[in-house]
């Protein structure tokens, strides 16, 4: 144990401490430094979280006969797409795990900014898959208006279902809502790990470009402004922690990041390939 | 100390892990898509490739499969037991409300 905290205190440069002291070490809780122990409880958490919202689902889904189908091929090809994404972003992340292992600061980067990338076009196609959803009329009695979405079909097989079976859209937009949540907190997670504060003026540019370019009318008008907040929290953390981060800060985002994956590979099947429209 | 991945750390083993994912979503993807199996059977056949993929991920990905034995149990049996605990909780309630003919009410067109 003791080796073991000369280790960890090698790793974030104090001085080594001596065996016999009465607060000599703090002892590794289950084997695993803290910053990770502290990371899979809160993933332990966050999957009843998930686990609630997809149980919910399928309480809807067995009580509700019939239930809509309307994933025609386009909408399931699209979300094979988005898991591959993930599925790739996943293998990029365990690479840079291992650059970090390694040391090798280049290709830490390199590999963080390749997961980001999956993982943004994972939000791009999913936000594109909403919106056409939204226009085809899916979406919920006021959510419409509070989200100001103009562009909503009244009529057609997606409107008629929204206004027979609202138990579709409310499970659909909930649960694919939080984990959209999840990849975007996820990749300025990443961004902040990976780049520091050079990440914050390309947050702040993606922000205002998308709070300008997106039109009032979108769904996403409003919500864009989450990467408002994100930003300001990575100031505030950037601001109380402002250091070089190091290569368990790296294993311990990838956590996260494979956890938003492994999340998705539930929500695809159970959302989207159980309700597949047969042509 | 079990501290950042001390085990076999090849590249390969991960790439492997990459295309098994991939490969099960494809089948993932047939099955539901040109739907084989009935629904209930579709349900079980679907949340059993996603516990195998949720395995992988998990294992080797998130390296909990080389953490301590002691970490492994607690977060798997715990998080499990919670599933359990839940699933007893909605699923009589749900048959009750609306028993459905064919178990799930998947829609055939």
């Amino acid at each position: 144990m003791a080796e073991a905290t000369m280790e960890h205190d090698a790793v974030h440069g104090l001085p080594a401490r001596g065996h016999g002291a009465a607060d000599a070490y703090e002892a590794p809780l289950l084997g695993g430094y803290s910053k990770k122990v502290g990371m899979w409880l809160f993933l332990a958490s966050d999957s009843l979280t998930f686990g609630a919202l997809l149980f919910a689902f399928s309480y809807n889904r067995i009580y509700t006969n019939p239930w809509p189908t309307p994933f025609h091929a386009e909408s399931i090809a699209n979300a094979t797409i988005m898991t591959a994404c993930l599925l790739s972003s996943s293998l990029t992340m365990v690479l840079a795990v291992l650059a970090a292992k390694r040391g090798d600061r280049p290709w830490i980067r390199n590999w963080l900014l390749a997961t980001m990338v999956f993982g943004t076009a994972f939000i791009v196609l999913h936000g594109m898959e909403w919106s056409k959803l939204i226009s085809e009329g899916l979406t919920l009695s006021g959510f419409a208006s509070i989200l100001g979405v103009s562009k909503t079909a009244t009529s057609g097989e997606l409107a008629v279902i929204s206004k027979n079976i609202p138990q579709f859209p409310q499970a659909f937009f909930g649960l694919t809502a939080m984990h959209m949540l999840h990849v975007t907190i996820g990749v300025i997670y990443l961004g902040v790990v990976a780049f520091r504060k050079w990440f914050l003026p390309a947050l702040a540019v993606i922000w205002i470009a998308g709070a300008l370019l997106i039109p009032s009318g979108n769904v996403f008008h409003y919500p864009v402004h989450v990467l408002g907040l994100g930003l300001l929290l990575a100031v505030v953390i950037l601001f109380l922690k402002p250091k070089d981060y190091d290569a368990h800060d790296v294993e311990v985002c990838g956590l996260y990041w494979h956890f938003v994956d492994l999340v998705w590979m539930f929500i695809f099947p159970l959302v989207y390939l159980m309700s597949t429209k047969v042509s | 100390m079990h501290d950042i991945a001390t085990h076999d750390d090849s590249k390969g083993q991960y790439f492997w892990v990459w295309g098994a994912l991939l490969i099960l979503t494809a089948i993932e993807v047939v099955l539901g898509y040109k739907q084989v199996f009935s629904a209930v059977r579709m349900l079980e056949v679907l949340l059993l490739l996603s516990i195998i993929k949720s395995a992988l991920i998990v294992g080797w990905f998130m390296h909990l499969k080389f953490e301590t034995a002691l970490m492994r149990w607690l977060l798997v049996v715990s998080v499990v037991a919670c599933f359990v605990i839940m699933y007893f909780f909605f699923f009589p309630d749900a048959d009750r409300v609306q028993p459905p003919p064919d178990g799930v009410g998947i829609q055939q067109s």
